[in-house]
């Protein structure tokens, strides 16, 4: 039976068999997005002594599908002013990197779609893409609001993205290599080993850049609901917002997936025996995501919003010299003391 | 080289943070404010042209919709001026029912302002904390006046109806269980007092509650520290009252400074702020509603003590009681003129302010001595504060903008009337 699975697995050309790992992760990963929209206003809820959703389905469990579905037969409105063109494949452009990041990431040692050598610089490459969609939305909806919106994300983006960056070389020395799974890897042998510990100040300012770099509250000025409304996806309707709302929370979740890959460890079980090891190795990753995803919500049920001058203040002035001071630090604590291997 | 201009930009009057009709038309320096216009008059209902039409009473209802979240207090501004025009003094158990509402009143606004301005700042679990309490106050509203806004509960001569004996209690459904809402009725089973008594034994650790979620907070303070800065002289100058004044660190308290009703005999003490921005504004608020918890709770022992008329027995202003009425001609006749025509006022002018929970709110009369008055001029503390938005928003950004309006704690049923 499975030398048949394996023998037609095998004997299908390689583009269906790539179309299919595609789709074996997309579309879970659409999945988790509907649900996460859902977790997240059940959890803020409960943090604001009220129920949240409860009518569409059993426990409101089948909100997130009513939800598309309106947002798929409502009309998606394209102003007068607008620049066609762009204001239709702005979302695109928010949502694909957004995707198309899932393609490095280890989900255990063996489970990765595309093993690049570079995936880490990949996935930079592709988080920073996504701003383009911000931007490109703000500028081609006409509109003062969405523009504002869009100039806040520019600069926030430029900000964080560098302190993101410099967070990431941490990683990087430390594991020496750009390999997502090498550095998850580097990691073994227990909760100790993990980054978030001898990284201590680099996982902290990855963590808020993060929150940061996909447009979450408290540093959500690109929407800024309270003073610009709803900032650069202002003018969007229908689908087009739905698409703006599913990068987002993909967003969340992939920053929530490198932020498990590069401090907590990946796929590993925090000690490297029994009753840890009981869990597979996926269920790991997929639980420590989970935690990370699920501060997300949690700062957007307790912060209020920074103001758009503030957030430069945070970006420039205090996180980008913690990172330079602990990549120093890094590289003489593991040459020069006794605890070097702590930080390899 | 391009010149670089400043942008118009449109703000309101359908935007989440107006507050209700505000439009204000703002010249942008990128993202620092440099002129705002505020444009006003979305919301006139002509309130006062209204109120020269109609019988004195009939327009008690109007003053609740003037600034629509402390209601009793501005029917308070106006009984009081119909009042001081007469020459009658209510009993002593209607002022202090009176003094209670108006305290919880302005429980009432200041619960809904630290909501709104949580909320503005991006804060929203406060919203939905103050939402809580709120809902509770709303309760006993509806218990004592039959509605949970719009009053209309204080008249010339006292209040309509005694205190109840009774809290309405919830009953179970498909969505609550019976378990539930035994747990909810807990401090339902007594009068409306003992209901009052109970929140007012309850809500200064709700008022902690907002405090841990917001005053040592950070970003908070961020956003609020040095925003909108008013100096005394200028808070003065620019005609501020109320919170707005005592934040700018003016002791100006109407409640102690032209005391009327029972404030006299109840302790409190006036909060005031240091250096007048949105963040000593905020505390000086939070520190309100602790000392009206306070008035409320003197109010309420007295008030359990003490039970009696809540109305003048005087027939030509009050109604007399519907069981009279069955068998008294006079009472008849007398029911009838004041419900057809109402009563008139000695010829005369008369201005009466209260301290509303936004300010001074006053009511100046002119009165021909007819039913009706010959001119109603409403004084609200909203306008002066909303006038001084330029001052106070010029050369801070668009985000601070927002927090000022807050922290104005702006209605626009008053404004605009």
């Amino acid at each position: 039976m499975v030398e048949l699975v394996v023998y037609v697995w095998d004997s299908l050309p390689l583009v269906l068999q790539l179309g299919l790992k595609i789709g074996a992760i997309i579309l879970p990963l659409l999945a988790a997005v509907a649900y996460y929209t859902l977790a997240e206003r059940k959890v803020i809820a409960y943090m604001h002594v009220r129920i949240g959703p409860n009518r569409v389905g059993p426990r409101g469990l089948l909100q997130p599908i009513a939800d598309a579905v309106k947002l798929m037969f409502k009309e998606m409105i394209i102003p007068t002013n607008a620049d066609r063109y762009l204001f239709v494949i702005a979302p695109v452009l928010a949502l694909a990197p957004a995707l198309g990041a899932w393609a490095v990431i280890p989900f255990t040692d063996t489970l990765v779609l595309a093993d690049i050598d570079a995936s880490l610089l990949y996935v930079l490459a592709l988080t920073s893409m996504g701003v383009y969609g911000v931007v490109i939305a703000g500028w081609a909806s006409n509109s003062k609001y969405a523009f504002l919106g869009a100039m806040r994300s520019a600069a926030q983006i430029v900000a964080y993205e560098i302190a993101m960056g410099f967070a990431l070389v941490g990683v990087l020395m430390a594991a020496g290599s750009l390999n997502l799974r090498e550095i998850v890897l580097a990691q073994s042998g227990g909760i100790h080993q993990w980054y978030f510990l001898p990284l201590f100040p680099l996982f902290i300012v990855y963590l808020i850049s993060g929150v940061a770099e996909t447009n979450r509250s408290p540093f959500d000025v690109a929407e800024g609901e309270s003073e610009i409304v709803a900032g650069f996806h202002v003018d969007y309707s229908g689908m087009g917002f739905a698409v703006f709302f599913l990068a987002e929370y993909a967003n969340m979740i992939l920053i929530s997936a490198l932020t498990v890959i590069m401090f907590l460890g990946g796929w590993q079980a925090p000690l490297p025996f029994a009753p840890f090891t009981w869990i597979p190795a996926i269920g790991w990753f997929f639980i420590k995501l989970a935690g990370v995803a699920f501060l997300f919500l949690w700062f957007r049920a307790t912060f209020p919003r920074y103001r758009y001058d503030q957030i430069m203040r945070l970006g420039w002035k205090v996180f980008i010299p913690v990172t330079l001071v602990w990549i120093v630090v890094i590289g003489v604590a593991r040459f020069f003391t006794p605890v070097g291997y702590w930080f390899a | 080289m391009t010149e670089i201009r400043n942008y118009t930009m449109n703000f309101g009057p359908q935007h989440p943070a107006a507050h209700g009709v505000l439009r204000l038309v703002m010249e942008m320096d990128g993202e620092v404010v440099e002129r705002i216009d505020p444009h006003i008059g979305l919301l006139h209902r002509a309130t006062e042209k209204l109120a020269e039409s109609k019988p004195y009473n009939h327009s008690i209802g109007y003053m609740d919709r003037l600034d629509y979240v402390s209601m009793m207090c501005n029917e308070h501004a106006y009984v009081l001026a119909i009042e001081k025009l007469l020459g009658v003094t209510p009993p002593l158990r209607a002022q202090y029912i009176r003094v209670m509402f108006s305290e919880i009143t302005r429980i009432r606004n200041h619960l809904l302002w630290i909501a709104a301005h949580g909320l503005d700042i991006g804060a929203m679990a406060v919203f939905l904390y103050a939402f809580r309490e709120r809902e509770d106050l709303c309760d006993v509203y509806e218990a004592t006046s039959g509605a949970r806004l719009h009053a209309a509960y204080f008249r010339p001569g006292g209040v309509y109806r005694d205190l109840p004996e009774q809290m309405p209690q919830y009953s179970p459904s498909r969505v609550h269980s019976e378990k539930d809402v035994r747990a909810k009725n807990m401090n339902r089973e007594g009068s409306v007092l003992d209901f009052i008594q109970s929140f007012v034994d309850r809500f200064p650790s709700c008022v902690d509650e907002y405090e841990n979620l917001l005053t040592d907070n950070r970003i908070w303070k961020q956003r609020t520290v040095d925003i909108g800065v008013v100096s005394p002289e200028r808070a003065l100058q620019l005609g501020f009252t109320g919170p707005m004044l005592r934040g700018s660190g003016i002791e100006w308290d109407l409640r102690r400074k032209q005391p009327y009703e029972v404030y006299p005999e109840l302790r409190f003490d006036i909060p005031v702020g240091v250096t007048g921005d949105c963040y000593d504004r905020y505390l000086v608020r939070v520190e309100e509603m602790r000392q009206s918890n306070e008035i409320i709770r003197q109010c309420v022992s007295w008030l359990q003590a003490n039970p009696g008329p809540v109305m003048l027995d005087d027939h030509k202003l009050t109604p007399p009681a519907r069981t009279e009425m069955k068998d008294d001609m006079e009472s008849l006749i007398h029911h009838f003129k004041l419900f057809t025509e109402g009563y008139s006022t000695p010829p005369g002018q008369v201005y009466q302010a209260v301290e509303a929970p936004k300010g001074e709110f006053g009511i100046y009369i002119v009165s021909d001595g007819a039913n009706k008055p010959y001119r109603l001029k409403i004084r609200a503390p909203g306008f002066a504060h909303l006038a001084s938005l330029d001052e106070m928003a010029r050369g801070h950004m668009l985000a601070d903008v927002v927090a000022i309006i807050g922290t104005q704690d702006i209605v626009f049923g008053e404004i605009d009337r």
